[in-house]
């Protein structure tokens, strides 16, 4: 199966090109520039370099978020659309599942985060389960201090994950203290072969519907369901 | 034989998800157009986020829906034409990466269009454009009156100093509690209203083209709460239809004088306000003795629809104009660097 993997979800861009059981290109960044200039640009390449055309993709994997609204979209968008008009299958994979494989061989609960502001965060809990690395606590939204009363409950080492981490490292260690383990620096980009391999194993999802996972409402929606309660 | 060009083209500038296919620059083949417009209906206005969000759902059911209605497929595609700005950021994104994901899928040319070229573009899609022409174009966020010697370029010699016009109606519309959207609201009032209010007409400088409705704007709030506290009450339909007056005149009187100062052979109506009754008539009336032809696309041309983009995206296409992989949505996008 050749697959091509896209993650806009967050600062870091990641396009891979996966061929049966081998990851054949990879490029990352983590800039504060702008996806929608950048990331085509980046997939003609690695595709060029890998010497892949657009009809010869079986499945087109996209990181689904949750993170930067615009940013998932463009990916999201490139992703459906080019899974739709090439009639390829389409897989959407969680962006914090993808920072978790970071720490799959840690051996504890691995905790990938992004700051959702207001000391919220997007995080999960992922681990070993059943033999297999995945999500043991699924994705959310979530108060910063309310999760980290969670984990403190686990009463085991967590790895945390992320370039939000910086955010939240006091606040985490005052919490857990030895219970928390931090992630180096070369650890927290979200690797876009990590998100290819994973959409590779995964069942495709019906191209059409497909919308990423924002793990929130838009604030004027919440704002106008919030009023219809009143 | 010469092969027919199909123009596949994209609009996501604001809360439509639209895509056409057209041939040969003229001719419809399909105009899909996925209103959003009762999403934001409870906001009271088009929000941003909100819009991204359903263009997202929408891309490619409405370019499956296009490609189905002119029983076509992207083998027959010459090239993938786009709205490149202005407009809301986030919206514009949804189309141009659709639009380059299309293009790259099948190794086609990509094609930047400006919104307001696109809906000028409109009238090609009901007769041959003239040279030169005068477009007045009315929309939500534009008034401005174009010069066009020949296609592809474009001269702003008058535009709005503060509101659209159509910013003018949403506001007047909301002091008149009508909802949104407030602009067809007030047209249909005003026809069974009187002009009888006093309303201002910003004219400013003798010679210039440009507009300026914010003043209008205050007067109507003014008139409307002077009356309150004497404790009188104007009929709605009068209002609306005092404002109107005032907005049309000063559209038309200055269209008519650039038509007859720079000697033009045809004026072109575009834009969403284009939809407006009283407008339409009143230019009608106007032109009827002046030289100039007077071209007005019908109402599903005036509004945001990706067809217009598929006509102006068949001229750019012919000059030879591309985009690479690296095209953005440019929510200020100026129409003479066009």
């Amino acid at each position: 199966m050749k697959a091509l993997a896209i993650d806009t979800s967050n600062l870091v861009m990641g396009i891979a090109v996966l061929d049966g059981e081998k990851v054949i290109g990879e490029y990352i960044t983590n800039l504060k520039k702008n996806h929608s200039v950048r990331v085509m640009p980046a997939i003609h390449d690695v595709m060029k370099e890998a010497n892949v055309k657009p009809a010869e993709l079986d499945r087109i994997i996209a990181a689904k978020g949750p993170g930067s609204y615009t940013g998932v979209r463009i990916g999201v968008t490139i992703a459906k659309t080019m899974a739709w008009t090439l009639k390829k299958e389409l897989v959407g994979v969680s962006s914090l599942e993808v920072v978790a494989q970071n720490g799959k061989y840690f051996g504890g609960y691995v905790c990938p985060l992004f700051d959702a502001r207001r000391t919220q965060l997007y995080t999960g809990l992922y681990g070993k389960k059943d033999g297999q690395f995945q999500a043991v606590k699924e994705d959310r939204l979530v108060l910063r201090d309310n999760w980290l009363s969670e984990l403190k409950k686990l009463d085991q080492p967590v790895l945390f994950l992320g370039n939000d981490l910086d955010m939240h490292k006091e606040r985490i260690f005052e919490e857990l203290g030895d219970q928390a383990v931090f992630g180096g620096i070369a650890d927290h980009n979200p690797r876009p072969s990590e998100l290819g391999r994973i959409g590779v194993e995964r069942e495709p999802e019906p191209v059409h519907h497909f919308v990423p996972s924002y793990l929130q409402l838009a604030e004027a929606e919440a704002n106008w369901l919030a009023a219809q309660k009143k | 034989m010469k092969q027919d060009e199909i123009i596949l083209s994209i609009e996501t500038s604001c809360d439509e998800t639209a895509v056409a296919l057209i041939k040969n620059g003229t001719e419809i083949l399909a105009n899909v157009v996925a209103s959003q417009i009762e999403s934001h209906k409870r906001f009271g206005g088009v929000v941003p986020e909100v819009a991204s969000r359903h263009h997202v759902e929408q891309m490619t059911v409405v370019t499956e829906e296009a490609l189905q209605q002119a029983g076509l497929t992207m083998e027959d595609v010459t090239a993938v034409a786009v709205t490149e700005g202005p407009g809301l950021v986030g919206a514009l994104l949804i189309g141009v990466n659709a639009a380059k994901a299309l293009a790259f899928a099948h190794g086609l040319p990509l094609v930047p269009v400006h919104h307001i070229a696109g809906h000028i573009y409109a009238n090609r899609l009901i007769t041959e454009m003239k040279f030169p022409l005068l477009a007045l174009v009315v929309s939500g966020g534009h008034t401005e009156l174009v010069l066009m010697e020949k296609h592809g370029s474009f001269e702003v010699i008058g535009e709005t100093r503060d509101d659209a016009a159509g910013e003018a109606y949403d506001k007047v519309a909301r002091t008149l509690n009508l909802p949104y959207p407030g602009g067809p609201h007030i047209d249909k009032l005003a026809q069974n209203g009187e002009p009888v209010l006093k309303l201002p007409r910003a004219w400013l400088e003798p010679d210039s083209y440009d507009f300026s409705f914010s003043g209008l704007k205050s007067a109507v709030i003014n008139t409307v709460h002077n009356a309150a506290q004497r404790g009188e009450t104007i009929r709605p339909e009068d209002l609306a239809a005092s404002f109107q007056a005032s907005v049309v005149e000063v559209l038309v009187e200055k269209a008519a004088r650039a038509a007859r100062e720079n000697n033009v052979k045809q004026v072109l109506l575009a834009g969403g306000v284009a939809a407006n009754q009283g407008l339409r008539k009143a230019l009608e009336e106007r032109f009827s003795d002046l030289p100039q032809e007077l071209v007005i696309p019908p109402l599903y041309l005036c509004t945001d629809n990706a067809a217009m983009i598929g006509a102006a995206g068949s001229v750019a296409y012919q000059k030879g104009k591309r985009a690479d992989w690296a095209l953005n949505g440019v929510p200020g996008l100026d129409l003479e660097a066009q």
